[in-house]
């Protein structure tokens, strides 16, 4: 059985590029902006949408996320509400595939099997939880795959050949590489040990390779994106976001800013292998 | 007692304490985890790493630290008599020093580089920049902007120490966020950086290693009890923020019955006001946080909350996951202190004693206060006096008019 994941990448593939993964807050600055910049993305470029849960101690993001998490928290982001945000998606676009980016402990007060049956329903597809490791496979990830939900795993400059094996055991969908050491936001250290990482993953798997932290312009991604499977962007979205707000609160220029820069890179993805 | 019953046999081999404990960190961090589990084993059976600890702990820090009969406190309140265990007489005026000393070493052994530490009162952060300056590694603390001013005192020792301290803004910029921002520091500099945490939870191993530097204060304290009282204590008391005086108190006793235990949380400005106090255990319920699975203090939705105390050490909305399977066992009494009952401990004890005690400390002598009438004249109760005032005279000379 296909699922949206596996027909994003490939359709990628077919057409000689790296899929484009891009990143928002779910409900960041408020629940309808976030909703209209999520219907937005498929049509500016996006071929997998990363959904963020808002949580209040995000360890392994930088400042400008942490901002947004906490403007979408502010504005009243449940979990319950992000999963709302994707049914709503759903209603228009069957195809593109939604992956739910975060921490655990929103999922584990929810109780994890109601969270996996709603979110199933939702039309989520996939989960990336920050603060789960391989270590921890039967709490959220085991249960995942039960309910037909891919369980994408973030491997890291420090994840050795020995380790690689746990790390991609359970992991289904698409394997995320993280390009660094690092919180989000940061800069990508070495544009040519990410393609050797990347290379050195792919001895390990079939699954599709995506590259993300510190890819910001078009430039970065047509770069990157000549070797791995799919980019993520995350941090300059959401900065773009930031940027048009007015006392915290969206303008008429904030989606569009959104769609404008997403469009912009996905001309550099396009390019990556022209 | 020892075998399948006891008490004092966690964590399991996945880093547990029954539902607690694990590792719930990002994979950035998994493989070093791994290597500092497997140095802590090595080190563990290592009898030169603990003769290193033994020496330290001797000359250095200046152990064992003294059992003392506060006799006009005991007379004072009428029923047991109290004793306290003077962490506070420490080099760097508290508990923190023990646990300080076996990870640096533990550092070196690894050949890490840098060290980084978070730190609410600042004891844990003057207790690591003193053994960096020791051991001649550079030291960065993180600390929570608001416990920066309420702690002034020991932000100038770090400073001195050589340690190069960072305010932490976010949130209600208290322990809690110092530790994010700690491990944020951690995922970036991951190949040479030692996270040296002050307290007895996070990542398995973390909880055990504290918990095992520390387990000398109840090693020591019941050795010295039975040689001066030939007996068990009746009860030991103990204040729990992350949990290491407590746990390094409880865990001689954990299979005595017949020592009753009391963990003193801080009740803040009373249990029922949310975000008023930091009980995680008393006001909180199981989450996962900071790597690990613990009672925590958080909303309907899973958002931690800041939690407020009146003492910056106590302010933290978790605590050590071994602490949340002694709630759940029953073995361990968790008792949420107000921070009036703190302040007037700290009055009573200095007034009494002729000792500061620290604020935080102050919840588990509040706990004492409590106890020690409703028990006879020929029973003891032992209170873990994990830090000396000096930090807090300024705040609470504010608190009690004396400062404007
Ligand atoms: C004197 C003193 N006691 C207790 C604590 C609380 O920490 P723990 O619960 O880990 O002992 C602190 C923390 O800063 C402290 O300084």
């Amino acid at each position: 059985m296909t699922t949206r994941i596996d027909r994003a990448f490939a359709a990628a593939k077919a057409a000689n590029r790296p899929a484009f993964v891009t990143y928002l807050m779910g409900g960041d600055p408020d629940l309808a902006t976030s909703q209209a910049i999520l219907n937005a993305l498929p049509q500016a470029g996006a071929d997998v949408i990363e959904l963020g849960l808002p949580f209040s101690d995000p360890m392994a993001d930088g400042v400008v996320i942490q901002m947004a998490g906490q403007r979408a928290l502010k504005a009243g982001q449940t979990l319950l509400g992000v999963l709302g945000m994707v049914e709503e998606f759903r209603r228009k676009d069957e195809n593109t595939p939604i992956v739910l980016m975060g921490y655990y402990n929103p999922i584990y007060s929810f109780g994890v099997d109601k969270f996996l049956a709603t979110a199933k329903e939702a039309g989520v597809d996939g989960l990336i939880i920050v603060d789960l490791p391989a270590e921890e496979d039967n709490e959220l990830c085991i249960p995942a795959l039960k309910a037909g939900i891919n369980f994408i795993r973030l491997t890291t400059p420090t994840t050795d050949d020995k380790r690689l094996p746990v790390v991609l055991e359970n992991t289904s969908g698409f394997v995320y590489y993280v390009s660094m050491t690092g919180i989000t936001g940061a800069a990508i250290k070495s544009r040519s040990a990410v393609g050797e990482a990347v290379s050195r993953i792919k001895t390990h798997t079939d699954l599709p390779v995506a590259v993300g932290f510190g890819i910001k312009t078009a430039e970065d991604a047509a770069e990157i994106g000549k070797h791995a499977d799919g980019i993520v962007v995350g941090t300059v979205l959401v900065d773009a976001v930031a940027k048009t707000l007015v006392d915290g609160k969206a303008t008429d220029k904030t989606v569009s800013a959104v769609r404008e820069l997403v469009a912009d890179i996905a001309a550099g993805v396009k390019r990556a292998r022209a | 007692m020892d075998g399948t019953n006891s008490l004092r046999n966690g964590p399991d081999e996945h880093g547990r304490f029954g539902l607690y404990g694990g590792r719930f960190v990002a994979e950035t961090l998994m493989p070093l985890i791994l290597d500092l589990e497997k140095e802590y084993r090595a080190a563990k059976v290592d009898p030169e790493y603990q003769a290193q600890i033994k020496d330290l702990a001797t000359h250095y820090t200046g152990r064992p630290s003294p059992l003392y009969y506060a006799e006009r406190l005991s007379k004072h309140l009428g029923g047991a008599k109290v004793w306290f265990k003077r962490e506070e007489l420490n080099h760097t005026g508290s508990h923190k020093i023990n646990n300080c000393l076996g990870q640096i070493l533990l550092a070196k052994r690894m050949g890490k580089t840098r060290i980084i530490a978070e730190t609410g009162a600042g004891q844990h952060g003057v207790a690591t920049a003193t053994v960096c300056a020791k051991f001649d590694l550079p030291c960065t603390i993180f600390m929570g902007a608001t416990d920066v001013e309420r702690q002034m005192p020991n932000v100038l020792r770090m400073k001195m120490l050589g340690a190069e301290v960072r305010p932490v803004t976010a949130g209600a910029g208290t322990l809690k966020d110092a530790m994010n921002e700690a491990l944020r520091d951690w995922v970036t500099n991951v190949e040479n950086t030692y996270y040296l945490i002050g307290t007895a939870a996070g990542p398995h191993p973390y909880p055990e290693m504290v918990r095992d530097f520390q387990s000398v204060i109840g090693t020591e304290l019941k050795e010295q009890f039975r040689e001066l009282e030939g007996k068990l204590p009746d009860a030991v008391v103990a204040c729990v923020g992350g949990g290491s005086n407590a746990i390094g108190t409880f865990h001689a006793f954990l299979d005595d019955p017949e020592v009753a235990i009391y963990g003193a949380e801080a009740g803040g400005h009373g249990i029922d006001i949310e975000n008023g106090h930091a009980a995680s255990m008393t006001g909180g319920r199981p989450g996962v946080l900071h790597g690990n699975r613990t009672y925590l203090l958080q909303d309907k939705d899973g958002q931690i909350l800041e939690g407020h105390s009146i003492s910056a050490g106590l302010d933290y909305p978790g605590v050590g996951p071994e602490h949340s399977y002694l709630h759940d066992t029953k073995r361990v009494t968790y008792v949420p202190i107000t921070d009036n009952e703190a302040l007037e401990a700290f009055q009573l004890c200095t007034k009494m004693e002729g000792i500061i005690p620290a604020l935080e400390s102050a919840h588990g002598l509040a706990q004492v206060i409590k106890l020690a009438p409703k028990m006879g004249k020929d029973q003891s109760v032992v209170l873990c006096l994990s830090g000396r005032g000096d930090k807090d005279v300024e705040s609470v000379g504010k608190y009690l008019g004396l400062l404007k």
